[in-house]
């Protein structure tokens, strides 16, 4: 009887394995390209546009290169960075795709990196993560992000605010986790350095929806609010303040003022008018380019939102450095890949929104755009884009000595009361 | 526990309690009165998701971990409800009812077979609340709701020192109230009421005096779903809803009737009181480790005290 | 009093609690499991304890790594024994001492975090560096410490209680070690937190790796196995099944439970130790509410009364986890893996053993002739303590 159970067990789990051992050797023809992205939990919709991004830009290209199948290999995360890491680990050692494109948020972005050492003979490019220390901190030689970070995302507004606008004390309401810290950083970099002062800065935990303790603290005597929330917590957070009898002007971060916080129904609607924010893209470009990636995205996704997300964006534009990059060498991924990563980091990638090129710690180097809230012909409140700043880089345009001292953004990192 | 016993406790938690307060009205009154305020509607809205909860571990023995799911799928349906009817309070209804009927059908088809087995009827929950939440993220997605209300509803109220003061707030803390009292008039004044608390008396002799015994579980596992998702439609509408917003309102009311006593009313206000404030206190002084707080008071409270506070040892 | 004459006076036999479970005193037909289920330290007896099946499983997992891919290995093969050690603390925990504590990844994650705050990782700033023998040693004291604590404070409460109270310590750690940058690194935790290289093996590498979770886990699986059958596990399982008596017999129920949390805690160390190697980093996510929910699961899936069970339920668990995506969407891997958990609370609350030792009598049944049916798959027979008041209904 035990024996009859053990050998059972032992043929159910062959059977097993075997089904799930990859199938023999590959065609030669095939380029597998892995896709990781976050498909579980709050993030989900973003992930999913970030795959349509991606998907876009496979299509633009029939999906060949070089007269080499493109092959897509799917992986799903919840922004965890141990579950993203098996994800990857799953599809570079048992899926044995040649190239990675992946992951969408900033933790997970600095584990997959730390895994990337490990696998010198593939090339993982980003997905969409933002976090300053992927690229800044232990940088992998293998590692390539071709979109600019969070704290790139705000170089320039802090000059806009200050000379253009006028805000010369501001106080900040923020998530209190890395990617507001960076967002702050790019901002304040600026804003600090040409005279402006922050003098309260609110640290929101994580997930908290109640920002009616915060309102009730910030001081009266401010110019404006920096508000670095998502749009929908940001939506929250004008309501609570609306209704506690809040008046100053906002100043938004790269995902503030999206669509839930133009929509916004509340009586100060009409003050919203003004609002400047920055970010990589905006609604309203008005390059050629932009305008057919656009209606590319809508052609192409009948189910996808109004307009590409930050994150299909974002993902597009580094699968299409992952094909750029695979043109250029030809679809020749021999010799550990060499030649293909000395292509990548050579490569002029053709974007929406400009050109981008690579730093020396396989950074983009990229545009950031301001813009300002300004009502439409038909009445709709829209982000107009009022300043492009071109090749921000990853020192958010600072000399090294300046950026070294300064470090990476943390609650306290910059700090100008 | 002696007079004496109950004043030592009095004085130690009460005194430093009182310095900070003198101190904190001295130094910021606006903002002592106005996180005061924000704690005690804070605490209406605890007490609106608690009570539900007690109630259903008082009569049946049931920790229902699936109770912040209700609150997130009376929320979700609430807001479709009242989206495509425009209507607000036919959506609070909505979600009330929903949630109601759900929690009817699973004290009806799942918990009455496991009756007596406290530990796999909440392994029971914990599986729903997992299979909830996943649901609730396939068919809603991962973005946040916000409703929309009447505009008499939001907007601001002016009160003295605090200034300014949401409206939909005070609305929330009278509502809370209203439902506090009605809930007791409930258990103190009607037959079904009289049952359920002889049930948590002792349940033997409830079902000795040819009372259906299971109808009155389905009634109060009904009321306190139910609750939940009444809760969840107001809640929402405050603090809008989002994938999450489940476990936060769990852990809630778990501390919540921990720290008041499981299977009392009146000691799921008490304890939603004290956590609310608590809560906002340490958001609005002490804003980096405030959330550790809530859990370190829910840790002591069981570790010395697990009946809570106005609870009877089980 | 010795073990048998202890068990004597309990009216206990040491046959209900063998390989399948809350059954009645077998018959007078199979002398040889009376006499193999009761240990001494006869040799005679310890050869007829082990079986034919014990070998084959213990010569399957030793040949494993070397006949599949080194994925395999390591992502299903280390991974499943790292978090089969953590659920194996939860397992004795409530299975042989009654008290279902939701604390375990907490502590597992403590020792986590001493082996990146004391050793090497990719946040010099905070890291100290110290040698590896020394940090692993300091984490399992930490981590042993810690549970001790959780102990003492989870002591007095039952059944429902405890899962509450360690809930909440879990909470309060998840969220100190979120807000917390000075020591804990915040929400970002410490990367690049990975095994030493000790006599010339890389232990990240996927083959030495699972040789080393293989090795701690049959150093647990064992040690557990030994220890229920000892002085210190029959009277644990004597106060979790009425600590009354005990207590009258002259056992301290209290020093019972809080060792028992201590011994725990040590199993989950060693787990957290490895979880942090086998992951490469540790965030507050790693101890968070979705991981102490994911053991909770890998222990009842497996199935509480043996030892073994945690294991198997965390192989399943961890198959589920990789190739959930290649049968249904990954997307639904939540909805999964919650049906399959109410499955097995629903009909079989023994887990995965339970329902293979039903399997095993109905077939036992059906070849051997009618029968009156001794099926342990009752709940009660698992013996998780109940919050049941004294008297009451």
């Amino acid at each position: 009887m035990t024996r009859r159970r053990t050998t059972m067990f032992g043929a159910l789990a062959g059977a097993a394995v075997a089904a799930v051992l990859p199938a023999g050797a590959h065609a030669q023809e095939t380029i597998k390209i892995g896709l990781l992205a976050t498909l579980e939990g709050p993030f989900a919709a973003g992930g999913q546009d970030g795959m349509r991004g991606a998907e876009l830009a496979v299509k633009a290209r029939g999906g060949m290169v070089a007269g080499k199948k493109i092959e897509i290999i799917k992986a799903s995360s919840d922004a965890k960075p141990d579950v993203a890491v098996n994800a990857t680990r799953k599809l570079v050692e048992q899926d044995k795709v040649h190239i990675m494109v992946g992951p969408l948020s900033g933790s997970e972005g600095i584990a997959v990196k730390d895994y990337s050492k490990s696998q010198p003979n593939i090339t993982f490019i980003n997905g969409s993560s933002g976090a300053q220390a992927t690229t800044l901190v232990n940088p992998s030689t293998n590692f390539f992000r071709f979109n600019t970070e969070g704290a790139q995302w705000m170089v320039g507004l802090g000059d806009y605010a200050l000379n253009t606008k006028n805000y010369k004390k501001m106080a900040l309401i923020a998530e209190d986790y890395a990617f507001p810290y960076s967002q702050v950083q790019g901002f304040m970099a600026g804003y600090c350095k040409l005279g402006g002062r922050v003098t309260h800065k609110a640290w929101v935990p994580l997930g908290g929806k109640d920002y009616s303790s915060v309102i009730a603290k910030l001081p009266t005597d401010v110019d404006a609010l920096l508000v670095v929330l998502g749009g929908s917590d940001a939506v929250n957070f004008l309501s609570q303040y609306e209704q506690s009898g809040g008046d100053k002007p906002m100043v938004g971060g790269s995902i503030t003022v999206d669509q839930t916080v133009l929509n916004f129904k509340g009586k100060r609607r009409e003050s919203l008018l003004g609002t400047p924010a920055a970010g990589p893209i905006a609604d309203s470009i008005d390059t050629p380019e932009w305008k057919k990636f656009v209606a590319d995205y809508k052609a192409n996704f009948k189910d996808g939102f109004p307009s590409p997300s930050l994150f299909a964006y974002v993902y597009h534009i580094n699968m299409k450095a992952a094909l750029d990059g695979l043109e250029a060498v030809n679809g020749d991924l021999s010799g550990n890949q060499e030649k293909y990563r000395a292509a990548l980091k050579a490569l002029k990638l053709q974007t929406p929104t400009g050109e981008v090129t690579l730093d020396e710690n396989r950074q983009a180097i990229g545009s950031t755009f301001i813009t300002e809230v300004a009502k439409g012909a038909d009445g709709v409140f829209y982000n107009k884009v009022v300043k492009t700043i071109a090749r921000v880089d990853q020192r958010l345009n600072l000399s090294k000595e300046e950026f070294d001292k300064m470090g990476l953004g943390s609650r306290d990192v910059p700090n100008c009361p | 526990m002696t007079p004496m016993r109950r004043w030592f406790w009095v004085w130690l938690f009460g005194l430093p309690i009182a310095a900070l307060a003198v101190w904190g009205i001295v130094d910021n009154e606006r903002l002592f009165f106005t996180t005061a305020l924000n704690g005690l509607t804070l605490a209406a809205l605890y007490f609106l998701v608690a009570s539900g909860f007690t109630l259903v571990f008082g009569l049946l023995r049931n920790v229902n971990l699936a109770h912040g799911s209700l609150y997130l799928i009376g929320a979700y349906v609430g807001w479709v409800v009242g989206d495509s009817v425009d209507s607000w309070f036919l959506g609070v209804a909505a979600g009330f009812l929903f949630a109601a009927l759900m929690g009817l059908v699973l004290q009806v088809s799942v918990f009455r077979y496991m009756h007596g087995q406290d530990l796999r009827q909440t392994m029971a929950t914990i599986a729903l609340s997992i299979i909830a939440a996943d649901i609730a993220l396939w068919i809603w997605g991962g973005q946040i709701h916000t409703f929309d209300p009447p505009r008499w509803i939001t907007g601001s109220t002016t009160l003295p020192i605090i200034g300014k003061f949401s409206t939909y707030r005070l609305i929330l803390l009278a509502t809370a109230v209203a439902i506090g009292f009605g809930l007791w008039w409930f258990l103190a004044r009607t037959r079904v009421g009289m049952m359920i608390r002889a049930g948590v008396d002792d349940r033997a002799m409830l079902a000795a005096s040819g009372i259906n015994v299971q109808m009155v579980f389905a009634i109060t596992f009904a009321i306190g779903a139910g609750l939940a998702g009444f809760a969840g439609v107001v809640g929402g509408t405050a603090l809008s809803i989002s994938p999450g917003e489940d476990t936060r309102y769990l852990l809630a009311s778990l501390v919540v009737v921990i720290v008041g006593g499981m299977g009392s009313v009146t000691g799921a206000a008490l304890g939603a009181v004290l956590v609310g404030v608590a809560e906002q206190f340490g958001l609005a002084y002490a804003p980096t480790y405030g959330i550790v707080f809530t859990f370190v008071i829910m840790a002591v409270v069981l570790a010395f005290r697990p009946q809570g506070i106005l609870g009877r040892r089980a | 009093m010795s073990a048998a004459q202890w068990r004597k006076a309990m009216n206990f036999t040491a046959t209900s609690r063998n390989w399948s479970g809350g059954r009645p005193a077998p018959s007078p037909a199979s002398p040889s499991r009376a006499a193999a289920a009761s240990p001494t330290a006869n040799g005679r007896h310890l050869r007829e304890y082990i079986g034919v099946r014990h070998i084959a499983v213990l010569a399957a997992v030793l040949i494993y790594p070397w006949i599949v891919p080194p994925f395999f290995a390591y992502q299903i093969g280390g991974q499943a024994l790292t978090l089969g050690l953590i659920a194996l603390s939860l397992t004795f925990l409530a299975g042989y001492g009654g008290m279902l504590s939701l604390a375990q990844m907490t502590v597992a994650g403590i020792a986590g975090y001493v082996v990146a705050i004391l050793g090497v990782s990719g946040t010099p700033e905070i890291s100290l560096g110290w040698p590896w023998w020394l940090v692993v040693v300091l984490a399992i004291a930490a981590g042993t410490f810690a549970a001790t604590l959780i102990g003492w404070l989870s002591v007095r409460t039952e059944g429902i209680y405890t899962i509450m109270i360690t809930l909440a310590i879990g909470m309060a750690f998840f969220y100190l070690a979120q807000q917390n940058y000075a020591i804990f690194n915040g929400f970002q935790g410490f990367q690049k937190v990975v095994p030493p290289v000790v006599l010339g093996i890389d232990w990240r590498d996927p083959v030495p790796y699972y040789y080393l979770a293989l090795f701690w886990a049959l150093a647990g699986y064992f040690f557990v196995k030994y220890l229920i059958r000892a002085p210190f596990g029959i009277a644990l399982q004597g106060v979790r099944d009425n600590a009354r008596r005990m207590s009258a017999l002259g056992f301290s129920p209290v020093a019972h439970r809080v060792a028992a949390y201590a011994v725990a805690g040590l199993i989950a160390s060693v787990g957290g130790v490895l979880l942090v190697w086998y992951n490469g980093l540790i965030t507050p996510n790693s101890a968070g509410t979705s991981w102490m929910i994911n053991i909770l699961i890998v222990a009842v899936l497996g199935g509480m009364r043996h030892p073994v069970g945690p294991f198997i339920g965390a192989v399943v668990f961890v198959l589920l986890q990789n190739f959930a995506i290649d049968l249904i969407d990954r997307e639904r891997f939540n909805l999964v893996i919650g049906l399959v958990f109410l499955v097995i609370v629903l009909f079989s609350p023994d887990g995965l053993l339970g329902w293979w030792s039903g399997l095993r009598d109905w077939a036992m049944r059906r070849m051997t002739g009618p029968r009156p049916a001794a099926r342990g798959n009752d709940w009660r027979s698992v013996g998780v303590q109940q919050a049941r008041p004294v008297g009451r209904s």
